[in-house]
């Protein structure tokens, strides 16, 4: 299967092991994996903002881009519910893009159905569900449902050697980032984010990870000027960590 | 906008931590109530989806109902009333209490009183108004507006209300103690109960089939007010209409555990028909829900049956507290009927969020409120409320993001800076760096990586 990487602009550009962590995981369970090299972002700094109409070229500049694979897989959750909800061309165009894009952890466990993994990561493991991940995408169940519990990352990571998941206090509250919301709302946004660390902290985390870079980014902000030894790692890093 | 805007008010609040955390802890509190609450209901999605549905057929029908509803609960004696706005529903108010020749009156919890500004437009008037809930007494008395729908005044520590209550109750300073305060407001309420002449009282759901109206509360005050008085007013938005008595049994055993964890409210009282010698007057308001109703995007958040679940759950609101938002309903469910009201005025407030979609997910009614946040979102920005300064970021953003090679420069130019000039990006005039570090910088991007290793 020809799978199209897509990876997004920030992760891009401030965190490339990311990326390759992707493409190694992906390459591992035998697709043949594409990063087309012009593309640039989804749109959704945008069109969160209220600025969707202003998102046509990114718009097409995606179409252009990644139209011509059978699946479309990126390590972040919050830009594929993005393309998923909000690309256009999906009735005119035709496009299928919609159809075949899926986030990292769910193209493992729904497409790959990854049951084992060569992985080692001896460390007590905090899972940080990004609210676009699971909420949007149903990564994992929600806690306000009352509704069986799952959780697509936890399953993955279940399957790393020596890791060691804990469990925090609130289990899905948001950490804030938000987007633009991390600076528009400077206050609230760091506040969330700190309360967020903390329950990891205080559940003896020594790794933050998850789905979704941009949450990990403004928890590894806090965490770094708080002078914490606690690291964030993407899912994708702990999966494709060596043995 | 004039005034603060709901990040200015967050961030002056944000100034007291500790306020905030017992502010978010309390909140949060409740939230895990009602998640216990619903747990032992087996079937609570499917109760929140029977409720959805059952609003969905009276907001496509309200015209009927509304009219089903008059002609009952006119033969069963009550007065109907119709308001467009809050203007005509102060209005209709006054003149109950003109031709009663009557200067004070009291009043349980009504959200939409607060929506049209009541007490303030008869306090101008000459009116005296006591509020009768406990937490709105708190609040009036502070001459504060509830920051809160369910709980008015749960942004007051007990040692506050002490002081309020000492103050304008006499009760002795420094006492705190919320059995005796809730005492002393009890013989001071219970004077105004027996010497009011007009009680004002919300609706919590106003049934067509029977003319009928519930009132919940956990003091019984509404109940105090009305059987007391001799005229008992009831305002309701029109929206709080059911068609039949027996959809009661799916609200009824939704609100409460929504809103504070409680199976059902102390009292759940049916109105149906005046006593003898009693005046019963109902005034239906609309105050800009028509328009709504006709807005396909937003429409169903006049589903609402103000539960306040959406507050409690609200990772931003526990820390933001209900005046940050400047509106009479705050909250996420605030911050997609404000727009409605006035868009310049409540611009902010669909942006007041992350977007995380946990108000949406306890909503017992199913409004998708977070999807709203981003649609007006679009509205806000299209008709022209947008700052410049964001309007131009965001074009600049969008060039660089539709041409590929323009990213590829302006990327590697940014972590340039960021790498030999930390000082560019790392000082005061960037909200990012007030609180929290900037991501180390790469010597190249994944697309310079996969240029060189993959192809």
């Amino acid at each position: 299967m020809r799978v199209g990487l897509f990876i997004p602009c920030y992760v891009d550009q401030f965190y490339p092991q990311v990326g390759i962590a992707t493409l190694e995981l992906l390459e591992k369970f035998g697709c043949e994996v594409v990063y087309p090299p012009n593309q640039t972002c989804c749109g959704q700094p945008m069109a969160n903002s209220g600025f969707e109409h202003l998102t046509q070229g990114c718009n097409d500049l995606f179409i252009r881009n990644f139209e011509e694979f059978d699946y479309i897989v990126s390590p972040s959750g919050s830009c594929v519910l993005h393309i998923k909800e909000h690309l256009h061309g999906v009735g005119e165009r035709g496009t299928t893009i919609p159809k075949k894009i899926y986030e990292l952890v769910e193209f493992m466990t729904d497409i790959l159905r990854v049951e084992n993994l060569e992985a080692s990561f001896p460390h007590r493991v905090g899972i940080h569900q990004s609210c676009h991940g699971q909420r949007g995408l149903k990564l994992a169940q929600m806690s306000e449902l009352m509704a069986p519990g799952f959780s697509k990352p936890e399953k993955l990571l279940k399957m790393v050697r020596g890791l060691e998941l804990i469990r925090l206090t609130r289990a899905d509250e948001c950490c804030g980032f938000g987007g633009t919301f991390c600076v528009a709302e400077e206050a609230v946004s760091v506040k969330m984010g700190k309360d967020r660390v903390a329950d990891h902290l205080h559940n003896g985390a020594e790794y933050i990870t998850g789905a979704d870079m941009s949450c990990l980014m403004h928890m590894e902000g806090i965490l770094h000027r708080q002078k914490s030894s606690v690291q964030v790692r993407h899912i994708a890093e702990i999966l494709n960590s060596q043995l | 906008m004039s005034g603060k805007d709901h990040a200015a008010l967050a961030d002056e609040f944000n100034k007291d931590e500790p306020r905030v955390n017992w502010h978010d802890e309390t909140l949060w509190w409740v939230r895990q109530k009602r998640d216990k609450a619903a747990y032992k209901v087996p079937e609570w999605e499917e109760l929140r989806e029977t409720a959805s549905r059952i609003k969905d057929n009276v907001l496509s029908n309200l015209s009927e109902y509304l009219q089903q509803f008059e002609a009952a609960a006119t033969a069963n004696g009550i007065t109907i009333h119709w308001a467009a706005d809050a203007a005509e529903h102060n209005a209709i108010i006054l003149s109950i209490l003109r031709r009663h020749q009557v200067d004070k009156m009291v009043k349980s919890k009504s959200m939409l009183t607060e929506e049209c500004h009541l007490n303030e437009f008869l306090l101008a008037e000459g009116i005296d108004v006591v509020d009768t809930d406990l937490g709105e007494r708190v609040v009036q008395l502070a001459g504060e507006p509830p920051s809160h729908i369910v709980l008015p005044c749960i942004h007051k520590k007990k040692e506050e209300i002490g002081e309020i209550f000492h103050e304008h109750l006499g009760t002795p300073k420094g006492n705190a103690d919320p059995q005796f305060l809730t005492h002393a407001a009890r013989l001071h309420l219970r004077e105004k109960f027996l010497t009011r002449r007009v009680a004002l009282t919300g609706v919590n759901f106003a049934v067509a089939e029977t003319g009928e109206f519930v009132v919940c509360t956990n003091e019984g005050n509404a109940d105090m007010g009305a059987h007391l008085a001799d005229v008992h007013i009831a305002c309701m938005g029109i929206e709080k209409i059911v068609p039949l008595r027996r959809h009661l049994g799916v609200f009824l055993r939704l609100l409460t555990r929504s809103a504070t964890g409680q199976p059902i409210t102390t009292y759940s009282s049916h109105f149906k028909k005046p006593r003898p010698g009693q005046e019963m007057h109902v005034v239906f308001v609309d105050n800009g829900r028509s328009a709504h109703l006709g807005r396909k995007d937003f429409r169903n958040s006049l589903k609402c049956i103000r539960c306040a679940a959406c507050f409690n759950t609200c990772p931003v609101y526990r820390r933001s507290g209900g005046h940050s938002y400047h509106t009479a309903v705050a909250g996420p469910i605030g911050s997609i009927l404000a727009p409605n009201l006035d868009r310049e005025k409540y611009a902010d407030l669909p942006f007041a969020s992350t977007l995380c979609g946990s108000c949406s997910n306890v909503c017992p009614v199913k409004i998708d409120i977070h999807e709203q946040l981003y649609k007006w979102r679009q509205v806000i920005v299209q008709g022209g409320t947008a700052p410049f300064a964001k309007k131009a970021a965001m074009k600049t953003m969008n060039w660089v993001l539709s041409n590929p090679s323009v990213y590829h420069g302006a990327g590697k130019a940014g972590r340039w800076f960021m790498l030999n000039a930390p000082f560019t990006v790392n000082n005061g005039l960037n909200p990012w760096y007030k609180q929290r570090d900037m991501p180390g910088v790469p010597k190249e991007s994944f697309g310079e990586w996969y240029k060189k290793n993959k192809k």
